[in-house]
């Protein structure tokens, strides 16, 4: 080796180094302590028996941990999300990026509810949804639509619906502003041609935007079908998995092992399994898209 | 012939027209089911209950009640929130920078084996939910005994943020001409000073991206902040408000004026940088 990639070698080594500590450290280093610890009977603090792979049996077999419920209702999320929230964030996108008067301000706007705080969005409709003084219970009440109303977060049938509505209604805006960037990618000397040509609106959008914009609804459907898988925050505000159990996922069903009960080789198991699960959704959306070329 | 087009024209221009009515109706009601809850918020902060309970639903205040924001900023430790969230997300947001310019320009500009597969590894970071990291971090930390202190979160939120950093920095350091990194060297200078002297000055629209984006994943972060956190002296922002709701379940004024406390200045970033701060969101993702 000459000396010059000596050099070089230290330099990238020097250079890699507060990344890679922070990554490895940080993010690496802990899923393989995850994946480690899920192999155990744990408390966080004594003992650790060995297990196996029983953590990951009782994971899917026991009714107590719930694991099945709470994959069950993330994939109703997830479910919603692809085929309720993301069409209509791909109508927005489409509607705004051809072009009209007033589509600055739209667009701010729609893309105003991600940047505010999970914590604070939660704590605003907990005061919407809030059975006694709420405002949809006072409004229905208002309107002479007293039978409508509901302890929407109290009552297993109505929580988890009540749950997702402003999940959902969270990120819409998020998934249209990436599909907006992609429509605004389209040159215009092409929309103009297939205009001439006798093309509709909707002929253009159908035959000539979205398959131009295909790579970045691959992006949204798997940050929409992951971003299920994970979501968190705003159940924990809401319910934190109640009534009953009734609003679980994966995340909140991870932090009670932890954090209620103790058990730090199920909640890894638990977090290992959101790892495993998210790569292959990811990995299966890709491989479903490019079969659909 | 030629009055047939040109009442074919209008025929085709009105239904247009209408058509954009209704384009122009729905967007605006969609605008409506976005601004609303935050129009709520912001009136129901300055409202007694009694207005907040059914007297005045979603009018303006009748009666201005500013001391809601008194009492959420004098008994509800909001300042103190605040200064948290600004500590832990600035802190965050240097070592972002710091790191992940620094990972960049090895992996896109100095020449060596893996680099590919390096960046490859780094980019593992934007799928992998943070949530799995929670216990082995949780552990180290409470080893350390640091737990309950700002380290707590800065370095979980830089880790977390990193890969999105190094991604947008990728973007546009490819954009700097090599013809740039030559001339420094054939002018003596090493990768380190042709780093510091060429490339980093030409980063500066990267960093306002990077901070964008690393500043909006801290202060919005809850589940991290909420299990490293008890001890209120290090609360964020989330983690306060949690507390404060949890103090004040009768009253809501002063919940939601802590609610806008929270929100108000990133609102006004946005209402001065909205492009800016759009821009940064999308650079990940349709790079990625």
């Amino acid at each position: 080796m000459k000396k010059k990639d000596i050099v070089n070698y230290l330099a990238v080594f020097l250079f890699l180094l507060p990344a890679l500590a922070l990554f490895i450290g940080i993010l690496i280093a802990p899923i393989i302590k995850s994946a480690y610890y899920s192999l155990f009977d744990w408390n966080g603090m004594g003992e650790m028996t060995f297990l196996g792979l029983a953590n990951y049996k009782e994971l899917f077999t026991s009714k107590a941990i719930g694991f099945m419920k709470a994959l069950f209702n993330a994939c109703i999320l997830a479910t919603l999300s692809v085929f309720i929230q993301l069409p209509v964030s791909l109508a927005l996108a489409l509607a705004l990026g051809r072009g009209i008067k007033g589509e600055k301000p739209f667009l701010s706007i729609y893309f105003m509810p991600v940047l505010i705080s999970t914590v604070v969005i939660g704590q605003l409709w907990l005061k919407i949804y809030n059975p006694d003084y709420g405002l949809l219970n006072s409004a229905l009440t208002k309107m002479g639509l007293e039978n409508l109303c509901h302890i929407w977060l109290g009552d297993k049938k109505t929580a988890l619906i009540s749950v997702f509505v402003p999940t959902l209604w969270q990120y819409v805006g998020y998934h249209m502003l990436l599909m907006y960037a992609g429509v605004k990618g389209v040159s215009p000397d092409i929309r103009e041609a297939a205009r001439i040509d006798g093309a509709t609106e909707g002929q253009v959008n159908r035959y000539i935007v979205i398959p131009v914009i295909k790579p970045i609804l691959k992006v949204s459907v798997i940050f929409a079908v992951t971003g299920s898988l994970k979501s968190f925050d705003l159940i924990y505000v809401l319910t934190n998995g109640g009534p009953l159990h009734a609003t679980e996922v994966p995340s909140t069903r991870m932090i009670e092992m932890l954090f209620q009960r103790n058990r730090y080789g199920m909640g890894s198991t638990i977090a290992v399994m959101m790892i495993i699960l998210c790569f292959a959704f990811a990995l299966l959306i890709s491989k479903a898209f490019k079969e659909a070329d | 012939m030629a009055n047939f087009t040109v009442k074919e024209k209008e025929a085709h221009s009105s239904k247009i027209n209408t058509r954009n009515v209704v384009l122009y109706v729905i967007l605006t009601l969609w605008a409506i089911v976005n601004l609303f809850p935050v129009y709520w918020m912001f009136t129901f902060s300055l409202k007694t209950n009694e207005e907040i309970f059914g007297k005045n639903l979603i009018g303006l205040p009748w009666d201005w009640k500013w001391s809601n924001y008194a009492s959420a900023w004098h008994t509800g430790n909001m300042p103190r929130y605040f200064i948290n969230s600004v500590i832990v997300s600035v802190s965050a947001i240097v070592l972002v920078i710091f790191a992940s310019m620094m990972a960049t320009y090895a992996i896109t500009r100095l020449k060596w084996k893996f680099s590919a597969q390096m960046n490859a590894f780094f980019m593992l970071g934007l799928t992998i939910p943070i949530h799995a990291s929670i216990v082995p971090v949780f552990i180290t930390l409470r080893n350390m005994g640091i737990l309950n202190s700002h380290f707590s979160l800065i370095f979980p939120y830089a880790a977390f943020s990193l890969s999105m950093g190094i991604l947008i920095c990728t973007g546009f350091m490819v954009e700097i001409p090599k013809d740039l990194d030559e001339a420094a060297y054939i002018d003596g200078c090493g990768p380190f000073r042709t780093f510091g002297v060429v490339i980093v000055p030409l980063m500066k629209p990267a960093l306002a991206t990077i901070s964008i984006y690393t500043f909006l994943q801290c202060w919005n972060e809850l589940m991290f902040a909420n299990v490293f956190i008890s001890d209120s002296k290090f609360k964020t922002l989330p983690v306060g408000i949690q507390a404060l709701s949890g103090q004040y379940t009768t009253e809501w004024g002063p919940i939601g004026a802590a609610l806008v406390i929270a929100t108000f200045p990133m609102l006004i970033v946005y209402v001065f940088m909205s492009g800016k701060i759009q821009e940064s969101f999308v650079a990940g993702a349709v790079k990625g």
